[in-house]
């Protein structure tokens, strides 16, 4: 119980999300009326896919510092979990975007692709595309988690300036770009959300990323027992040579 | 340090004038892709265009020109440059190879692109100018990704998969800044503010490829 309690707090929190963003009120916007409400889950899901790739790029470095390959066990997974987070991401925007800007503002499908901030997620998308890939092309392990920890380090470190950097120089169709207001990559919670979208919106964020570490830990955790003849652990080798 | 470099650099520079072969290779596959896009073109194609097809082009040849760098090697080779050279000197060294090879490179494919489909560059200085930025960013991103690629057994297909989508931030930057040499109007510094950034990204990938190879070519 006391090892599980964030995973009681995800529940929770997101229980809470999805009752009170679906009935309290929201402020009524031009264009975005109603659907403003899938704030708490479109723009979540990108906050805990970035949360999940550091996890896993943190991992990557930790591999490369102890080359103990449960370190590559989890940025594996951290990274998997990253992608699929980031392929609802793009659902959810897909929803969002077919009854604001396409409906409402008439843009085009063409305008609404060649938006910066949906490069960068596609950007990211394919650079962990190109990790599994990689991942796969080995036969040999050790080889195998050296090399995609090496490609997702760098990768990361290159994936920084896309999403952080380039969206906050070009005009977007998304609220806080640079033509509208201030420069935030996707929305400036201050200026944008009242208090109480405010009030739903931070512990939503909260709730999705401890929901997508516990689908990873139970990936995690499944492939440790499947691997677990093959995973060389120091501690407890010296454990049973004492006895 | 600077000694070590500058060896493996002549080692490198000399294996190309052994074997010329694989250059005059890449150079015939600039030659044979631009006429390839002057045929497929009825009419001379317009600035945006031609802007386009270049900086594509540019990445294909990169692809063909660094991949080799590290597939050359042998795994013999490798082992004794392993015992004679820090990672850092040999992967220093490649670098500046692949980044002098990208520049003559892509100076070849300008001079055919203007030969072949006109000249639609309004200042054609400043224009060179960002193609050889252009080939410096894109030799050394694929420099590293040749390296990582050598070592999975499947090699130039991995080379672009993993390398476009990081590139593709740094290609979409020089594409627009080279619209400056194309007499677009930017706002004020704001042509500074690309070249900082390729400038910084590029030294970014120099430093990354320093600190990663280590654990690269080490089995």
């Amino acid at each position: 119980m006391r090892k599980n309690w964030w995973k009681i707090l995800s529940f929770a929190l997101l229980v809470y999300t999805i009752v009170a963003g679906f009935l309290i009120r929201v402020p009524n916007l031009p264009i975005i009326h109603e659907s403003i409400r899938n704030l708490y889950f479109h723009v979540c899901m990108w906050f805990a896919m970035m949360i999940l790739f550091i996890i896993s790029f943190v991992y990557s470095i930790k591999y490369l510092s102890s080359t103990s390959y449960i370190n590559d066990i989890y940025a594996r997974n951290f990274a998997a979990v990253g992608s699929f987070l980031g392929i609802l991401g793009y659902c959810t925007g897909i929803i969002w975007a077919n009854y604001t800007w396409l409906t409402d503002q008439n843009q085009s499908i063409g305008s609404v692709l060649k938006e910066p901030k949906l490069l960068g997620a596609a950007i990211a998308l394919l650079i962990y595309g190109a990790y599994f890939v990689l991942r796969g092309s080995f036969t040999d392990m050790d080889k195998r988690a050296r090399i995609s920890a090496v490609y997702n380090i760098f990768a990361f470190v290159m994936l920084f300036p896309s999403i952080w950097i380039i969206p906050r120089m070009v005009g977007s169709l998304h609220p806080g770009a640079p033509g509208s207001d201030t420069g935030n990559p996707a929305l400036n919670a201050q200026k944008d959300l009242d208090a109480t979208m405010r009030m739903i919106f931070y512990p939503a964020v909260i709730g999705w990323t401890l929901l997508g570490v516990w689908i990873a830990t139970l990936k995690i955790r499944i492939q440790l027992l499947q691997d677990k003849d093959i995973i060389y652990d120091p501690v407890k080798e010296i454990g049973t040579a004492d006895r | 340090m600077t000694k070590r470099v500058f060896a493996l650099l002549q080692k490198d520079v000399l294996l190309e004038f052994r074997q010329k072969h694989t250059f005059y290779g890449i150079v015939l596959y600039i030659a044979s892709t631009v006429f390839v896009i002057y045929l497929s073109f009825p009419d001379k194609p317009d600035g945006n265009t031609w802007n386009s097809l270049f900086w594509i082009i540019q990445l294909f040849i990169c692809v063909n020109a660094v991949a080799k760098s590290f597939l050359q090697e042998s795994r013999g080779r490798m082992l004794y440059f392993y015992s004679i050279a820090s990672p850092a000197a040999f992967i220093i060294s490649k670098i500046i190879y692949n980044v002098l090879l990208m520049i003559l490179m892509s100076l070849i494919t300008l001079v055919l692109f203007v030969f072949f489909l006109s000249n639609p560059v309004s200042n054609a200085l400043q224009f060179t100018g960002i193609v050889v930025v252009g080939g410096i960013s894109i030799s050394l991103v694929f420099t590293l990704m040749s390296a990582i690629a050598a070592k999975a057994q499947q090699n130039a297909a991995l080379i672009a998969i993993m390398g476009f989508p990081i590139i593709l931030p740094q290609l979409l930057l020089l594409m627009r800044l080279s619209k400056v040499a194309f007499a677009e109007v930017f706002r004020a510094g704001a042509v500074m503010q690309l070249t900082l950034l390729v400038g910084g990204l590029d030294v970014l990938v120099v430093v990354m490829a320093v600190v990663l190879f280590p654990y690269l070519w080490k089995d």
